[in-house]
């Protein structure tokens, strides 16, 4: 391998990595925060890439699309944790497990229904459309750039978040100590809704950015969502900072493994959560 | 004593006469029933057999796997593989060596997940399932998306006498109602022994467990390989009675599915696994059956009432139909035998 594709199968990787991360953030806080297992993470990023698909074509402008897809996203993130989810918190994990099961199966119809199931592209925005020349032959889009710039800014917008403002106290707050955080005053109902809106936020711009590149098929979803599972265990449940690293480290072994090992690609990233469960059994990270 | 209650082991004496009948009834069915619903009640106990095997984790053991579909389909391959292009391969090869293939790779498996808890069992156990499910789906050589076909149904022979033909459909449903039973009445006795009282300790406490020095490691591990044991018998059955085998059956909505069987009829002491499996198989029935209003095809959209029926089994019987008579014979403050 010469350096160009070495480098750009390193920025396709850490921009795999970065999308998975914008997807892990927000399971892994509502795994921390509120306890929950939510199958269904998944297809909020479906919502978003179909939400783009739509969007896009009734605006006129991906850039229009994904500010109100967002807004979309974040109002049926807080529909949902109001109808369904807040029920579920101190309820068994199989329960959820089931409830969020049968969500996807609705979802999944749902989208079937609407949409139907071919698969469609999303344009990429002209200004965005170029390709930088790295060498005679070889290129690399603008496009995936601005991904992993909006990803790495909403990365960063995170942090800045839970760890510099007054509600990413109260966050970490009802992470550490739920009854404590509540004695203290801390509406943690509001905490959950805001936390839950936010990893659907968080998924749906995941799947709208991503639109344009991997286009919007049928079970989209789901796919991502043990790519996800595989960050969380890798990373630790409720660490923020272990799902960035975990994330970056799928990222880097799936982008390589296809290039370097196409036979066994598949398997290497379920290896590489093996290795971890034997060193660590409960992440990285775990706080 | 609530955690024993609640999952009653002990079954009532009305669930015991419900249980007679019930077989009384799968024993009468094939001669009264057509060839449709034949094959439809020889599915039903195939899943049963399948649902019984997670529950020896999910509702015994108290380990909630969202990965057993990977050990039904593996056996099913398994048989896909060693049956001939051109004609049948014995029972007596095939059955042993794709129950052991399932319960090899439970064990391999098992290695590395039965050391998770709570979450962590869950996701681990979906993500290794996923793994076995792509390794399936992308290679052309073990059959790619499109799944592989069992040509034959394996031959039943004691020194050269046919024992039974498996290609009669009567003989075939007969063959799974006697795997059936003899897979719940191991599991019952298992139940009792000091192996399932140890695990049911491990579902209630399993600091405790080990504190007065179980190895909860080896009986977890042991557990689960036994569970995708069984479970590869149920997918071996499938394989023999489809004669056609794909990656769907290992997949994610299968193992989900599953779990909804044996909530459904009430975890813990298998009898509800297959009351579940029934249950649950029926109304799947029924929803890809419901005829078309207007030009809107009720059926074709099976899925979404699916969803909500799992949506609302959540909501309001949790704990499934034995859940529900626990309940109620908890307010009588009756005891059970």
């Amino acid at each position: 391998m010469d350096l160009a594709t070495f480098l750009i199968q390193l920025l396709n990787s850490v921009q795999y990595g970065l999308l998975l991360f914008m997807l892990a953030a927000g399971l892994t806080l509502i795994f921390g925060i509120m306890g929950v297992v939510n199958l269904a993470h998944g297809s909020f990023y479906m919502l978003g890439a179909y939400l783009a698909y739509s969007l896009s074509a009734l605006l006129g402008s991906l850039t229009l699309a994904l500010i109100v897809g967002t807004l979309l996203a974040v109002m049926f993130g807080l529909a949902l944790e109001w109808l369904l989810f807040r029920h579920f918190y101190h309820r068994d994990h199989l329960d959820q497990v089931l409830l969020t099961f049968g969500l996807i199966s609705i979802f999944e119809e749902l989208r079937s229904m609407v949409w139907g199931d071919d698969v469609h592209g999303v344009p990429v925005p002209e200004l965005l459309a170029a390709s930088i020349p790295l060498t005679a032959n070889l290129s690399y889009p603008v496009y995936r750039l601005f991904m992993a710039g909006i990803c790495l800014l909403l990365a960063l917008g995170l942090y800045l978040l839970i760890s510099k403002t007054r509600l990413g106290m109260k966050i970490r707050a009802g992470a550490f100590n739920h009854d404590m955080a509540e004695a203290l005053g801390v509406n943690i109902k509001l905490i959950h809704a805001v936390v839950f809106a936010l990893g659907v936020g968080l998924a749906a711009v995941a799947g709208m950015i991503a639109a344009p590149t991997s286009s919007v098929y049928p079970n989209m979803g789901s796919q991502v969502l043990i790519m996800c599972f595989v960050v969380v265990v890798i990373g630790g449940i409720g660490s923020v900072r272990g799902a960035l690293i975990a994330a970056l480290l799928v990222g880097l072994v799936d982008t390589f493994g296809k290039v370097l090992l196409p036979s066994v690609a598949g398997m290497l990233v379920y290896m590489l959560m093996a290795a971890v469960l034997l060193w660590k059994p409960e992440g990285l990270f775990k706080q | 004593m609530s955690l024993m209650k609640a999952n009653l082991e002990v079954l009532p004496g009305s669930a015991r006469a419900v249980l007679w009948l019930g077989l009384i009834a799968l024993v009468a069915f094939p001669f009264a029933g057509s060839d449709f619903y034949v094959q439809m009640v020889n599915r039903m106990m195939i899943l049963a057999i399948f649902a019984m095997s997670l529950d020896l984790l999910q509702g015994v053991s108290g380990l909630v796997s969202l990965g057993h579909a990977a050990y039904f389909g593996l056996a099913g391959y398994a048989l896909a593989f060693l049956m001939p292009q051109n004609e049948a391969a014995s029972l007596w090869l095939t059955l042993p060596l794709s129950v052991l293939a399932s319960g090899l790779a439970a064990l391999v498996i098992g290695f590395f997940v039965v050391r998770t808890q709570g979450i962590y069992f869950i996701m681990v156990t979906m993500a290794f399932a996923q793994m076995v499910f792509y390794l399936f789906f992308d290679n052309k050589a073990l059959g790619g998306s499109d799944g592989l076909y069992v040509n034959f149904k394996p031959s039943v022979e004691i020194a050269g006498l046919t024992l039974l033909d498996l290609d009669n459909k009567r003989t075939l449903y007969f063959f799974t109602l006697g795997s059936l039973l003899l897979v719940y009445v191991f599991l019952r006795r298992l139940l009792w022994s000091p192996f399932g009282r140890a695990l049911s300790g491990i579902r209630v406490n399993e600091h405790r467990m080990r504190a007065i020095g179980f190895n909860t490691f080896g009986y977890k591990l042991t557990a689960f390989s036994l569970a995708g044991a069984l479970a590869g018998m149920a997918g071996y059955l499938w394989g023999v009675q489809t004669g056609y085998i794909n990656p769907e059956l290992m997949g994610f909505h299968m193992s989900a599915h599953a779990i909804m069987m044996v909530i459904l009829g009430g975890m813990g002491n298998f009898a509800g696994a297959i009351v579940g499996a029934f249950g649950f198989e029926y109304v799947l029935h029924v929803f890809k059956d419901l005829p078309t209003v207007g030009t809107f095809n009720l059926g074709k959209h099976w899925q979404l009432w699916m969803g909500c029926f799992i949506v609302l089994v959540v909501i309001l019987a949790p704990r499934g139909l034995l859940g529900l008579i626990a309940r109620k014979s908890d307010q009588q403050g009756g005891s059970h035998d």
